[in-house]
């Protein structure tokens, strides 16, 4: 792989600030806390971690959907914080989204014509409707939709099909990166390997970069390059998938990667090592390691400091007691 | 499974018949399954959505709302047809002997009361005793559980908990009177991993402990590898086929079954192509003709476009519903 960096993201904050139920006192949430990584050109990088670790947060930042605190995000050369609209709007050529929901994320009144021309008409790639027309057929070909549907409504398509659809719409302006947020869970098994196989045949053709946002760690094992744990906001390991799965260095990776349920009633263990408790608030993150509370290997120093991010031959992660690796 | 006598089933669904009746024309949810829960097992439900797994947890609670009701066949749960019992008789079984847990904790719980309040009702309704002892009981299942700082929790209302916790407090609720049988549909569908591993211990133990079955619902076929013991799997209405766990796993038969066990990118494969089941989900209001996985199965033969096979046996614990079995051999 050849190490291009598309994406570079700096010391990126969010914070948002929430009050409590009588809104008086208020306070406030670090969605992503001080997160630095990078995306290579043509890579599928992928953003695991459990609910409220702040990665659909992380997704949004990086298109430039809601703004960071602090800190850069640089798509192939320019930095989007701070960019004046005309310009973002621009860029957005070249950043694309696909969302999990694929009944909530299509407007229900437009048919598959309006929906995937939408992106051409706003950034007015073609002059008249027959031009419109025919990329719009085009898309639906290579998203595996038949020609015919063109004037069918969403409601007319199976969840599988929508997703398509949401897909085609991404692709239209030919972007460069793809943030795709949780795209098969909402889809049966037997179609979510329909569309991985889409996403997957999609990359190779357009070279394409994804950031891919999941909870599934099977279907981030199959898809992803490299994959980046996240946990309350901050991020505890990156690597490659091999790395990651066969050997992780955080001890949160090995115990999120152990509860996955296998199939395989073979594989079963009974005395199976479970992580205990529940992820803390992001209120009020402990001190030091924000993972301690959970932790089975923690000691005082976690407690004290925040472990930094540090290179393990050419791995990173943040960990005063990293795994044997 | 069919070797056992008759006594070692505390559930047994004779070949019901589930339809909906709209406007469109009849939907046969659950068209003609048969489905045996022995005691202190746990058995999987396994197939897509609209395979008729919940209707036919729904039919069994006796929670068909209209336009749905079953027309057909009997549920016998401890000697008794269910399908027979009026809705006084059934409110008393369902949260005593049969209870069970939902997909959405957040949805299942009711937000203006406290969970403890809530769960004590549910033993107050079934048992006489009183407003103490049942908090003292609630407060003790919370434990059980797994629920820290129990006493405290007694007092919050759903919004104030996660929702593992949730999950735990219905888990909790339809535990708190030790019934024989527990449907658990979806139960971890929408928690994290690591919470879904502790769920999952957790139903593991209270099996154990108290010797109750459960029927769990699901689509994740890595849950029912983690925890059932025998598997049913459905498609359209239907089972497909039916097996113990490992049997499942080593031989699946149905090539419905053999799809979906190939189209689960598996943790420890490389960046290949997956396998994926041509197709959709065949509309119930228009089921094809023949088997109806004919469409979308890449073994059909003339014979599955125009005849429906039966559940043929294969081995005394192994049923498949394909002509490829037809003589009972593979």
């Amino acid at each position: 792989m050849s190490k291009d960096v598309l994406v570079k993201v700096n010391n990126l904050v969010k914070n948002f600030s929430v009050t409590n139920s009588q809104g008086s006192k208020k306070s406030v949430v670090q969605a992503v806390s001080d997160v630095s990584f990078e995306i290579y050109r043509g890579e599928t990088l992928s953003l695991v971690g459990e609910s409220g670790c702040g990665k659909s947060t992380l997704g949004r930042l990086l298109i430039n959907l809601i703004r960071p605190t602090s800190g850069s995000v640089v798509f192939d050369g320019t930095d989007l914080v701070g960019l004046k609209s005309n310009a973002m709007r621009e860029l957005r050529k070249k950043i694309q989204i696909i969302f999990q929901d694929p009944y909530a994320s299509l407007n229900p009144r437009m048919n598959v014509c309006q929906i995937i021309s939408e992106p051409l008409k706003t950034h007015k790639i073609y002059k008249t409707k027959k031009e419109n027309e025919n990329r719009v057929k085009e898309l639906m070909e290579k998203v595996g939709i038949r020609r015919e549907f063109i004037n069918r409504y969403p409601h007319q398509f199976s969840g599988g099909q929508r997703q398509r659809i949401g897909i085609a719409r991404a692709l239209a302006l030919n972007p460069e990166l793809i943030v795709c947020d949780e795209p098969v869970s909402a889809l049966d098994v037997s179609i979510q390997s329909q569309i991985l196989n889409l996403i997957h045949d999609l990359q190779e053709e357009f070279n394409l970069t994804y950031l891919f946002i999941s909870h599934d760690l099977s279907v981030v094992r199959y898809i992803s390059d490299r994959v980046c744990v996240m946990f309350l906001g901050k991020i505890c390991e990156i690597g490659n998938t091999e790395d990651i799965y066969e050997r992780p260095l955080h001890p949160y990776t090995k115990f999120l990667i152990e509860a996955v349920p296998k199939p395989d009633p073979k594989l079963r263990k009974e005395d199976k090592k479970i992580l205990t408790g529940e992820i803390p608030s992001p209120v009020n993150p402990p001190s030091g390691c924000r993972f301690r509370t959970r932790c089975p290997y923690a000691k005082d120093i976690c407690s004290e400091s925040e472990p930094e991010m540090k290179n393990y031959k050419g791995r990173f992660a943040a960990c005063h007691f990293v795994l044997e690796s | 499974m069919s070797e056992m006598s008759n006594e070692q089933f505390l559930l047994k669904i004779n070949n019901i018949k589930t339809h909906f009746f709209t406007k469109r024309g009849i939907v046969p949810a659950v068209d003609g399954v048969t489905i045996e829960i022995p005691y202190g097992k746990i058995i999987g439900i396994v197939g897509e959505s609209g395979c008729g797994k919940s209707v036919t947890s729904l039919s069994v609670l006796g929670l068909l709302q209209r336009p749905g009701k079953t027309v057909e066949g009997s549920i016998e749960f401890n000697g008794r047809n269910l399908l027979q019992l009026n809705k006084a008789q059934m409110r008393k079984l369902r949260g005593n002997e049969i209870s069970m847990i939902f997909q959405e904790p957040m949805t299942s719980l009711n937000p203006v009361y406290t969970v403890g309040k809530q769960v004590s009702e549910a033993i107050t309704i079934h048992e006489n005793i009183s407003k103490e002892e049942a908090k003292s009981k609630v407060i003790e299942i919370f434990k059980n559980v797994g629920i820290p700082e129990a006493e405290k929790r007694f007092n919050a209302y759903p919004h104030q908990l996660s929702g593992g916790l949730r999950q735990r407090v219905m888990i909790g609720m339809a535990m708190s009177c030790s019934p024989k049988l527990l449907i658990a549909d979806e139960p971890t569908t929408a928690l994290d991993v690591t919470i879904e591993a502790q769920i999952l211990h957790l139903m593991r133990e209270l099996r154990d402990k108290n010797h109750t079955s459960i029927m769990m619902i699901t689509h994740n076929l890595g849950v029912v590898a983690e925890i059932c013991d025998y598997v049913y799997v459905m498609y359209a209405g239907k089972v497909m086929e039916q097996t113990d766990i490992n049997e499942l796993f080593e031989k699946p038969c149905h090539p419905y079954t053999e799809g979906l066990m190939r189209s689960i990118p598996r943790i420890h494969s490389k960046n290949t192509r997956l396998y994926s089941i041509k197709g959709v989900v065949p509309n119930l209001l228009k089921l094809p003709k023949g088997c109806r996985f004919s469409p979308r199965c890449d073994k059909a033969t003339k014979k599955c476009f125009t005849q429906e096979p039966e559940l043929y046996k294969i081995d005394n614990n192994h049923s498949v519903r394909c002509f490829l079995y037809e003589n009972g051999v593979r």
